[in-house]
């Protein structure tokens, strides 16, 4: 088997340094909106000038790294025990390197581990598929971001949430509410509607890796994208929570099956930062995306 | 117009700011976030100003330094070369955790300045008011742009023991750029937004 090591330090890299375009553009836009010499505007053009700075400079465009969540995705025959190896690895060198804060820290004592590893520390997901080559999709989710993530269990009487898409879009946009600027915004919302409590966690994540701008299949579910959209614009919370026109990039919603006895709502909120980033490994050569 | 602050800073120009001011700070000031206050609160105000004899050097020279001075709530993205420190990321972080100590820091150590993200609550209003300080917001997540502003480390306390992002750095700024958003005459444009999007939030759910 081949060591990836190497490959998975520059994938960190990248992720850490360079803002995907779609995301670029969506603060470029959002920028348009806001009124000239606004302090919504002013920070947006701070945003837009640190992600250039970042690109150019090979730095992290936060301090906060975040949790490193790896999904990997791999063909029949790979051992999973050894990426995992080489992902912690290349994790500690990422970090040596400056592209990552330490940021695994002992959750009783407070004692940081010094290379980003520890207990359950990177997230690593591992999804046998069907392909001949290696995909790894690499998030790194900050800690203001993951804090301002919600659950809620419908019904959800003070919301008067019901079991139906009319109480996902009432707690939606409570979570919104609640998060303030506090997440970094203007953010961007993972939707999971159903699972288990932790399932239904990581599916909302996993939406966060779709291209900002991509609807749902499911016609339903993409008219609740567009409307909680707009609707969490218009609560007004704006860019760092100064007010203004734009608190959400987008929101991307997916559903699972459930309990008859559960209906869970899971938001996980990106901050602007939202640095995801992919690579596919085909025999010797390796792409990044 | 820009309001340029060199620490120390003096009461009068506290009360000369209002919230959506911009402000460029220069000087020496100090990185602290949930550990460093946590600590500072035990070990230096509830002890009445009587720490042990282990924590005494230390707190003689935040005594000093922070007598006028600036707590930013940042932990850094740093890298040592030729035996020095240097900031490679260093946007602010969450201030609200540090809303139960915050209070109590501006006014023992007559703090004027406080710099993080996503505003403080009422407690931190109101010592604001009381003692001549302000709430700083730098923008979230801007790590490169505003480390390129620190010119210079000074020096790190507690490093060992709060690990890189929980460690007081002692640091040189120059033209740090932030927005007022809670001034010393009870205003928070934190308390305003919450409270606009609360009614909003109300209209979009009702019935």
């Amino acid at each position: 088997m081949q060591d990836l090591t190497e490959a998975i330090v520059e994938l960190i890299r990248r992720t850490s340094t360079d803002l995907p375009a779609d995301v670029e553009q969506a603060l470029r836009e959002a920028r348009e909106r806001e009124a000239p010499g606004s302090a919504a505007q002013g920070a947006l053009d701070t945003i837009l000038l640190n992600t250039e700075m970042s690109r150019r400079l090979s730095r992290p465009i936060c301090q906060d790294t975040g949790t490193p969540i790896f999904e990997v995705y791999y063909p029949e025959g790979w051992s999973t025990r050894k990426l995992a190896e080489q992902i912690r690895r290349a994790v500690a060198i990422a970090t040596e390197r400056a592209y990552l804060r330490p940021n695994a820290v002992d959750a009783i004592s407070g004692e940081n581990s010094g290379d980003n590893t520890g207990v359950e520390f990177p997230t690593i997901h591992f999804h046998e598929w069907d392909r001949d080559e290696l995909k790894v999709d690499l998030m790194l989710k900050g800690g203001g971001c993951e804090n301002v993530g919600a659950q809620y269990s419908l019904p959800y009487a003070p919301l008067k949430a019901g079991r139906d898409l009319e109480g996902v879009r009432r707690v939606v946009l409570d979570a919104v509410h609640q998060a303030q600027g506090q997440g970094c915004a203007p953010g961007v919302l993972g939707v999971a509607i159903g699972g288990d409590r932790s399932s239904s966690y990581q599916f909302s994540k996993q939406q966060l890796f779709r291209p900002l701008g991509q609807r749902n299949p499911d016609p339903e579910l993409a008219r609740l994208e567009e409307t909680i959209k707009e609707q969490a614009n218009a609560l007004g919370i704006g860019p760092m929570g100064f007010g203004g026109q734009t608190t959400v990039l987008d929101v991307q919603i997916d559903a699972m099956h459930r309990l008859p006895a559960s209906f869970f709502v899971s938001v996980s909120y990106m901050c602007w930062a939202n640095r995801r980033r992919s690579m596919t490994v085909r025999g010797d050569q390796v792409v990044y995306g | 117009m820009i309001h340029k602050l060199t620490v120390p800073i003096s009461d009068e120009a506290i009360r000369a700011l209002r919230v959506g001011d911009q402000v460029e700070i220069s000087g020496v000031i100090f990185t602290a976030r949930d550990a460093a206050h946590k600590y500072m609160v035990e070990q230096f105000i509830k002890t009445g100003g009587n720490p042990p004899e282990s924590e005494r050097a230390l707190y003689e020279l935040l005594k000093e330094k922070l007598n006028g001075g600036v707590i930013y709530h940042c932990g850094p993205v740093v890298v040592r070369e030729d035996g020095k420190w240097r900031f490679v990321a260093a946007g602010p972080t969450t201030s609200i955790r540090e809303e139960v100590y915050q209070d109590l820091v501006i006014e023992h150590f007559n703090v004027k300045a406080v710099i993080g993200k996503g505003g403080m609550g009422p407690r931190t209003l109101a010592a604001c008011q009381k003692f001549a300080a302000v709430y700083l917001h730098a923008v979230g997540g801007a790590g490169t742009l505003i480390a390129e502003r620190v010119v210079e480390v000074e020096d790190v306390h507690k490093l060992k023991e709060f690990g890189v992002p929980e460690a007081f750095w002692q640091i040189r700024v120059e033209g740090f750029p932030a927005v007022v958003t809670m001034d010393s005459h009870g205003n928070s444009i934190h308390a305003q937004v919450a409270a606009q999007s609360e009614a909003r939030l109300k209209a979009l759910v009702a019935a």
